[in-house]
């Protein structure tokens, strides 16, 4: 009872009083403060991931790790409370063994402008196909800022989801990734890239591919540069001699701005 | 919430911070709530403004060593972080064109406990529109605030003077003034509605 003197509540205030909680009350304000987790088999091993109610968030391997280590790892980053998720979110699954789904929304709100670009374009590179990473700089509106989108996506919050490892270097090899240069290298080719081949032509000169039956010209990953016959096929240092030749930049894989 | 039950909550914090904190928001979303609705127009935005609070509260949690979480008052504080946020969230609106003030009583209406303009006219809409749990929002926050601690959670006079960052006095004179409306608006609504039945 109260002790403050106060005069006695009748039972109308009492009933004005029992404040009016709403049913799942708790449950929507967990929904909007904590993260889930889900740990799921990918096409590097199994994986710890990361979601909001916007959407993926996070992805590590697993590795030898305990969930706490994930969990350390998320807060430093996102400074938000984690929880395990019963199941895992509709189209993550294909989407963690490459195969991208519509339904798959992402939550990169921790991330700046530029950053988040980076991964808007990095997430538009096909599977089995490769872009340099001034390419992504140029598409994401800063042309310039070519090492800093090696510094993004060495950061990549999503890899995986967001392919950052379809992002090379210039010269054809694969460059550095979040989870090692070897595992890189393994995922391309396990997506059907040629890697051999791009090294090779990178190694003549050749950055870009042009056929004479469409006067099209490409990346040499590109879908409709791997689909030139021999001898229909002609290869560019770079996209302002193929131009000069009379080519015009594939819409596809967008070799020019 | 005694002080056992407290207890455990800060142990389940110090052992592991996201599980235990899953049990912080289990015990006091109710209260958190109760008091955000006095300053959120729409049951939705209290609903955002106690989870805004409790990410507040856990980030600062993430900054706290294990021997400053133990003696923490779990309770007040994170009333006191969602006042605090509410505060920011008003002041944020405050900058863009907003709807007309909250009604805050003359000292006059505080003194004589009538509500303006016209106590029954506006329980009539009121009673009509929402039932009697809306006579709550007819209080300025303070009183209502201090009424729903003390009455509805049995929170000790110290803790609510605490939370509302006010001296013990103050916060008893606002659960009285709030109490002596909260009994005007009553007698209204019941005159309202044996007025309705006599027709």
């Amino acid at each position: 009872m109260t002790n403050d003197n106060s005069p006695q509540v009748d039972a109308r205030i009492e009933a004005a009083l029992a404040a009016d909680t709403p049913a799942g009350l708790v449950d929507a304000v967990m929904g909007k403060v904590f993260a889930r987790w889900v740990s799921a088999p990918s096409s590097i091993g199994e994986v710890y991931v990361a979601f909001t109610r916007d959407g993926m968030q996070f992805l590590r391997p697993r590795g030898d790790e305990e969930i706490a280590e994930f969990t350390r790892a998320y807060r430093e980053r996102f400074a938000r409370p984690l929880m395990s998720a019963e199941k895992a979110p509709a189209g993550l699954l294909p989407a963690l063994h490459g195969r991208p789904s519509q339904t798959l929304a992402f939550d990169l709100s921790a991330l700046t402008a530029f950053e988040r670009s980076v991964l808007e374009v990095t997430r538009r590179i096909p599977a089995g196909q490769a872009r340099p990473y001034g390419w992504v700089a140029r598409e994401a509106g800063n042309p310039g800022a070519v090492r800093a989108v090696g510094s993004v996506l060495a950061r990549n919050p999503v890899p995986l989801l967001v392919p950052c490892h379809r992002v090379v270097r210039a010269d054809g090899t694969p460059g550095e990734y979040i989870f090692g240069a070897a595992q890189k290298e393994r995922l391309l080719r396990a997506e059907g890239m040629n890697l051999d081949e791009v090294v090779d032509l990178a190694g003549q000169g050749v950055h870009y591919l042009a056929s004479d039956t469409t006067n099209i010209v490409c990346f040499p990953t590109c879908r409709d540069a791997r689909r030139i016959t021999p001898r229909h096929r002609h290869g560019f240092g770079t996209v302002a001699e193929a131009v000069e030749a009379g080519y015009r930049p594939c819409r596809h894989c967008r070799p020019a701005a | 919430m005694t002080d056992v039950a407290e207890e455990r909550l800060r142990d389940a914090l110090t052992s592991d911070l996201d599980a235990g904190f899953a049990k912080v928001v289990r015990v006091h979303s109710g209260v958190m709530y109760a008091v955000a609705r006095g300053v959120a127009a729409l049951p939705a935005d209290a609903e955002d403004l106690v989870s805004e609070a409790f990410l507040r509260a856990y980030r600062a949690l993430c900054g706290y060593r294990p021997d400053r979480i133990a003696v923490l008052d779990l309770r007040p504080w994170l009333l006191t972080i969602l006042r605090n946020t509410a505060r920011n969230a008003a002041r944020d609106a405050g900058r863009r064109p907003a709807g007309p003030p909250r009604h805050e009583p003359t000292e006059h209406d505080l003194a004589e406990g009538v509500a303006a303009p016209d106590p029954v006219c506006r329980a009539e809409q009121q009673e009509t529109r929402h039932g009697l749990g809306v006579l709550l929002a007819e209080l300025p926050e303070v009183q209502r605030t201090a009424v729903v601690l003390r009455h509805a959670f049995d929170m000790p006079i110290t803790e609510i003077a605490q939370v509302m960052n006010v001296k013990e006095g103050t916060a008893k004179s606002h659960i009285s003034r709030g109490l002596q409306r909260l009994r005007v608006l009553t007698a209204a609504q019941q005159a309202v509605a044996s007025g309705r039945r006599g027709r």
